[in-house]
């Protein structure tokens, strides 16, 4: 083909750096190549109609990821010479940051792996492009956030040892199981369940608002590597609309598989989500917005718009649809008092909201807050105040997908636990919520090998018998220090110190920083 | 179903009652308690009588909770893996069909949590 | 049930062009103000045009620029040399 215009196109360019590069092989079978393509059932026909909406090629890749990472860090950098943790609304907020750098980041980390693998496993050259641009974001990403918080980890406990943390602590099993589940399905689960469930449908919950929070909270650093990360996800997310029509308009016989990987990872992702809703509700001290008021939007909302396009393939909205908009109300609550009670043994701190906080979420929840909620959080307030700080000195029973403690309740009655249990093979296993009993009826094997952490404590596999030892000498925790109640804290003290207030006489008076 | 894999996939339970040193696991929930925010995960001795596991283990478990002192807990109704169950305090935990992750309810009538409000 | 499609945009100095050349093609869009961010949302579709952006800004204007500054969208993608249209079907 002659070249007329002294600038290729944009479609041209993209069929020259991408296709064109790509070659049939002649001496070696394609299912040798490509070992793994085929043995989820998905049948691919025409590799060729994958599209890449935004046609990206190397060339135009590096350049503006190139700009991206400028910006962001003459960002930092400005951060970090006017000592920009200074200007945050209260330290209470970077324990959101610890929550972060913990459950988040190495997620990133995971997801560029997961990219990186899935990426040799296709033979359509568009989707193998797509993937790699894809992994080398994800390793950014990860990379920009722990720098980003290395500033924090100069003037604030609990951030000294994430990526040790995020493989033991109990409750990071939660998100490390879920990108665990992930990578080891094959490579279209891959893409269904991060390409399409998390990234299209529910990240945003993650990173707009919160991020949004941040900068309301005065967090440019975070503002900036998030929006900065979510500039990468916005390419992320129309690829995962495109890989899922993609493969719906390959064959039929890919609608019921997809379909079930559609409710599977709908469900992982908004349990996962509890503690974005939690980060959202009760750790921004400026707030943006509720929890309830996000997922209407972001997912009620935007969902209802995508799953009603693709209505037209034979794809339904996800299954438990119904119970995880009725708990838009309740899992923030449910999320933060668990962290609450079991602080003695998390990365961060916790505490209870203030008087004016607890106005909000009688405001913003005015069907669940002071109904369900309000009577338990002003108890502990007077506990913590009157010396009896309350921790819960049990370990809860655990999910056997999700990992969450048990602690959700039932869509028709929100003063009744959610727990489901099934015999299997002789053994017995619980749950949090039909969701989660679905996902292991669909796939015992790989769940009855869950790495609970209540259950590895309890078979002697985490350094020690007593909560104390685990803490310390397993999950690397300062224990007093780096969690339990913020009120009080180095963290605090520290605080206070940066604005030079007086330091508390006792936990009983009422802090005053703002 | 199962896993579809890329070959035969085999795996073991990770959590079976051998690997409890002797000991297993027993779960307890206290409705109208969501105060404590799970059901409660013991390390119990199958051979401990029923009435030990009260005295000694879901006592001091529920103890943060206004309601604790006055719950009856031995007097109370219990249901044992969904099904009705009435406990005899001097039969052990195994004999009383408490098997590994087990899971027992304990309804204790008039505590309805602070305020009544199921917390 | 409407269906709405939508854009985000950090709130820098390039967003606000973005956004007056955005409003001008879609007079019927929503801009909704949030800390740091802009959030564009319309019904079914919307169109970002490249010659319109060149007219705002005063230069020549790559629609991939974009992707320095957007934060999120919803909706299907289309893009070519002229064009950013996001639709429901």
């Amino acid at each position: 083909m002659a070249i007329k215009n002294k600038k290729l196109n944009l479609k041209d360019k993209y069929q020259y750096l991408t296709r064109d590069m790509a070659w049939e092989p002649t001496y070696q079978k394609k299912e040798d190549i490509y070992p793994d393509e085929q043995f989820e059932g998905i049948k691919i026909t025409d590799w060729s109609q994958w599209e890449d909406p935004f046609r990206l090629t190397m060339d135009a890749y590096w350049k503006y990821q190139a700009e991206k990472e400028k910006k962001l860090y003459a960002i930092f950098d400005a951060f970090a010479q006017n000592n920009g943790h200074q200007n945050i609304t209260d330290a209470r907020y970077v324990n959101a940051l610890k929550l972060f750098l913990s459950g988040v980041s190495p997620l990133e980390y995971a997801a560029f792996q997961g990219y990186a693998r899935v990426g040799r496993q296709f033979s359509g050259a568009g989707a193998r492009v797509a993937c790699q641009l894809q992994a080398i974001d994800e390793l950014r990403h990860s990379q920009t956030q722990q720098h980003a918080m290395s500033h924090y980890n100069k003037h604030f406990n609990g951030l000294h040892d994430a990526a040790h943390q995020h493989d033991r602590i109990w409750f990071l099993s939660v998100p490390k199981s879920f990108f665990d589940d992930a990578r080891s399905a094959g490579p279209f689960e891959f893409l269904t369940a991060i390409s399409f469930s998390f990234e299209y449908v529910l990240t945003n919950l993650l990173f707009v608002p919160f991020m949004s929070g941040a900068a309301y909270n005065g967090d440019m650093a975070t503002v900036t590597f998030g929006f900065s990360a979510q500039s990468d996800e916005a390419r992320h997310m129309t690829l995962g609309l495109e890989v899922i029509k993609f493969i719906l308009e390959q064959h039929e016989d890919n609608v019921p598989i997809i379909q079930r990987w559609i409710d599977k990872w709908f469900w992982r992702g908004f349990r996962l989500l509890s503690l974005v809703g939690m980060m959202m509700d009760y750790m921004l001290p400026n707030k943006v917005m509720s929890w309830a008021e996000a997922w209407e939007v972001y997912y009620e909302q935007n969902g209802g718009a995508l799953f009603k396009d693709l209505e037209r393939y034979g794809i339904r909205p996800p299954k438990y649809q119904d119970v995880a908009n009725a708990a838009k109300n309740h899992v923030s609550h449910q999320a933060w008092g668990t962290f609450y009670q079991y602080s003695q043994a998390t990365n961060f701190h916790t505490w209870m909201p203030e008087e004016e906080e607890m106005t909000w979420l009688s405001e913003k929840y005015p069907e669940t807050f002071d109904k369900y909620y309000r009577a338990r959080f002003e108890h502990w307030d007077k506990e913590q105040k009157e010396g009896r700080r309350f921790y819960n000195n049990t370990l809860p029973q655990l999910c056997q997908v999700c990992q969450i403690p048990v602690i959700f309740t039932e869509k028709d009655d929100p003063s009744v636990f959610s727990h489901r249990q099934i015999k299997h093979e002789g053994e017995r296993y619980h749950f949090c919520s039909d969701g989660c009993c679905d996902i292991f009826k669909n796939e015992p094997e790989k769940y009855i090998q869950a790495w609970l952490p209540v259950h590895q404590i309890y078979q002697g596999n985490c350094g020690g018998a007593d909560v104390a030892t685990v803490v310390e000498k397993y999950y690397h925790i300062n224990l007093g220090v780096d969690n339990m109640e913020y009120h009080g804290s180095p963290d605090h003290q520290r605080w206070l110190d940066i604005k030079g207030l007086k330091p508390l006489q006792s936990n009983s008076e009422k802090k005053t920083a703002a | 179903m199962s896993v579809n894999a890329i070959s035969e996939y085999h795996a073991e339970p990770k959590d079976r009652v051998e690997n409890f040193n002797g000991m297993q696991l027993l779960y307890v929930y206290w409705p109208k308690h969501l105060m404590f925010c799970a059901p409660f995960a013991l390390l119990v001795a199958p051979d401990m009588t029923f009435g030990a596991f009260v005295d000694e283990l879901l006592k001091p478990a529920a103890a943060g909770h206004p309601d604790s002192e006055k719950a009856d807990f031995l007097n109370a109704q219990w249901l044992l893996n969904g099904e009705a169950f009435t406990p005899d305090p001097a039969s052990t935990l195994i004999d009383s069909g408490i098997d590994h992750k087990s899971m027992l309810t304990v309804t204790t009538p008039g505590l309805e949590g602070i305020r009544g409000s199921a917390s | 049930m409407s269906q709405k499609v939508f854009i985000a945009f950090q709130d820098n100095d390039n967003a606000r062009y973005l956004v007056e050349a955005v409003m001008q093609d879609n007079p019927e869009a929503e801009v909704q103000h949030q800390p740091a961010m802009i959030r564009i949302e319309a019904e079914k579709r919307l169109v970002i045009n490249r010659a319109t952006m060149e007219e705002t800004l005063g230069r020549e204007w790559d629609v991939q620029e974009m992707l320095i500054d957007v934060i999120s969208i919803g909706g299907n993608v289309d893009e070519d040399d002229d064009h950013f249209i996001l639709q429901w079907n």
